[in-house]
């Protein structure tokens, strides 16, 4: 099912508003929604909040065989599929335009960036490497679902722990969490997604984090991935709205205080998760 | 007042019994005679409640998917032109539809021009299980708009459907709390939806954040809250 679009109401009033600078959640243009991120009792299940959108994050490991071209590296999927539970116009089988986009980014952002060390993966060079399963589930959209995602996503990554594996000679051996300490993965860098709405009326200003109604409304939007040492991963641009070298410009360096802050947030969230979790190392 | 769940047997007897969303009677063939139990059963999840003499029930409970019942005020958004009516998204399952003729002084030669996307206050004039709803805006006996018709400007809010039935409750604290500060314009539908207006755009947001805050199935703030939370808005 095609999303409705808005009224004619609320698009004026939209239009009309950010004309203004105002917002309806009574945020800033360039305001994120704070997120909030929940962990789960396993090691690698994240819930990511951006106001009301939602989304889990959860990373499972296990051993095969890895890819006979690439006999030392480990593998990483991501499962990223849109179940009716987000929205109503969100189908099983049928994916949507959006639901294409998410995945394709959450695969640039999340897999392609390296942002996992993928030879660290290795446990036996062409007979065994963990296989990283990282699958979301998106619970409801309330706009901007691919920044919730990417960053549910990377969170479950860094929180994630696989258990610890002894290799002598040809004999592998893996501890359970409770004889060794589960260690985790080697991540090479934190890549964020930020995404920033344009509207067809040129003096207004571009917003940040659309929420669902900006979103529809917009008549472009420009997705950017980065991490928090000024390293540009992705830029993607959906719709037809022409836009200025500069202007390309200044969103990104917006995005890139934007994300220092966010890594800020993780790591903090990250800490004090950490804190509440006893580990026995025996 | 208890909790049922549905399918639950409800204790309602009265000569001249009128049961509320949430209950059905089920048919005396499909109740088995050996048991001599009510035969009216909850169809949702809520609280029981009923009138002072037992004469009226009905179960009590949030939900954000709009289910169609005849004579409810609802906003809807035309979303096509069909033929002598319109197509409207009300929120249901199905589409709604809303005849060209159902307006007040609307004839074969002068009809209402709607545009797609247009707002449309309306009632719902037939709601059944196995057909389209259909909607109309005015009432069939006097053809007057009584306050039904397009809706012009503004904003809609969504909102839950408990939070719709608090503000047509005259007792709720919300409404009386916002006009005693900006002048506004209401239309509540019972689908979720309030269509709201005010001379100032930054009104129209506090308005709508104000909504939103108090609504249950949000943050669902009381009376104290949301003054302070109003004090804090730039209204």
């Amino acid at each position: 099912m095609r999303p409705p679009s808005p009224s004619i109401p609320e698009k004026e009033f939209v239009y009309e508003a950010l004309k203004q600078s105002l917002r309806l959640d009574g945020r800033q243009p360039l305001e994120l929604r704070s997120p909030r991120l929940t962990y789960g009792s396993e090691l690698g299940y994240v819930e990511c909040a951006l106001g009301k959108t939602r989304v889990i994050a959860n990373v499972d490991a296990k051993m095969v065989k890895p890819l006979p071209e690439r006999p030392f590296e480990g593998l990483l999927t991501i499962h990223s599929e849109i179940s009716p539970m987000a929205s109503s116009e969100y189908e099983l089988g049928r994916p949507s335009e959006e639901e294409i986009t998410i995945t394709r980014m959450l695969d640039k952002v999340l897999r392609r960036s390296d942002a996992i060390d993928k030879e660290s993966l290795c446990i036996l060079a062409g007979q065994r490497v963990w296989h990283l399963r990282l699958t979301l589930h998106f619970l409801s959209d309330a706009g901007n679902m691919l920044d919730c995602a990417c960053l549910a996503g990377i969170v479950a990554l860094k929180h994630f722990r696989r258990p610890e594996v002894e290799v002598i000679g040809d004999e592998v051996t893996v501890h359970s969490p409770s004889e060794r300490a589960p260690v985790p993965l080697a991540i090479h860098h934190t890549p964020f997604c930020l995404t920033f709405a344009f509207f067809p009326d040129e003096t207004t200003q571009p917003v940040l984090d659309p929420t669902l109604l900006e979103q529809r409304l917009s008549a472009g939007l420009m997705s950017v991935a980065l991490n928090a040492q000024r390293e540009l991963c992705v830029v993607q641009k959906m719709g037809g709205v022409p836009l200025v070298a500069d202007g390309v410009l200044s969103v990104i360096n917006i995005a890139v205080t934007k994300v220092k802050e966010l890594d800020a947030l993780v790591e903090d969230s990250l800490r004090e998760d950490w804190k509440g979790r006893h580990v026995e190392v025996r | 007042m208890s909790i049922v769940v549905p399918g639950e047997h409800v204790p309602a007897q009265h000569v001249n019994l009128k049961l509320g969303p949430g209950l059905i009677q089920l048919s005396q063939g499909s109740t088995s005679s050996a048991t001599p139990k009510s035969s009216i059963i909850s169809t949702r999840a809520g609280s029981l409640y009923h009138s002072a003499n037992g004469s009226k029930w009905w179960v009590e409970s949030n939900a954000r998917r709009y289910v169609p019942a005849p004579q409810e005020s609802v906003i809807g958004i035309v979303t096509q032109k069909a033929g002598e009516g319109f197509r409207v998204d009300i929120g249901s399952a199905h589409p709604a539809s809303l005849d060209g003729l159902a307006f007040e002084g609307a004839s074969k030669r002068n009809r209402p021009n709607l545009k797609i996307g247009s707002l449309v206050y309306a009632r719902v004039s037939l709601a059944h299980k196995d057909m389209e709803p259909e909607l109309e805006c005015f009432d069939a006996q006097t053809r007057k708009a009584e306050g039904f018709g397009e809706l012009k400007s503004g904003f809609m809010v969504r909102c839950s459907l408990g939070m719709c039935r608090k503000l047509l409750d005259p007792n709720h604290f919300l409404l009386p709390l916002l006009g005693a500060k900006v002048s506004l314009e209401v239309a509540v539908g019972m689908n979720g939806r309030v269509w709201i207006n005010s001379k100032e755009t930054r009104h129209t947001i506090a308005i709508s954040r104000c909504i939103e805050a108090a609504d249950p199935d949000g943050k669902g703030m009381e009376e104290g809250e949301i003054k302070k939370f109003l004090g804090t808005l730039d209204a």
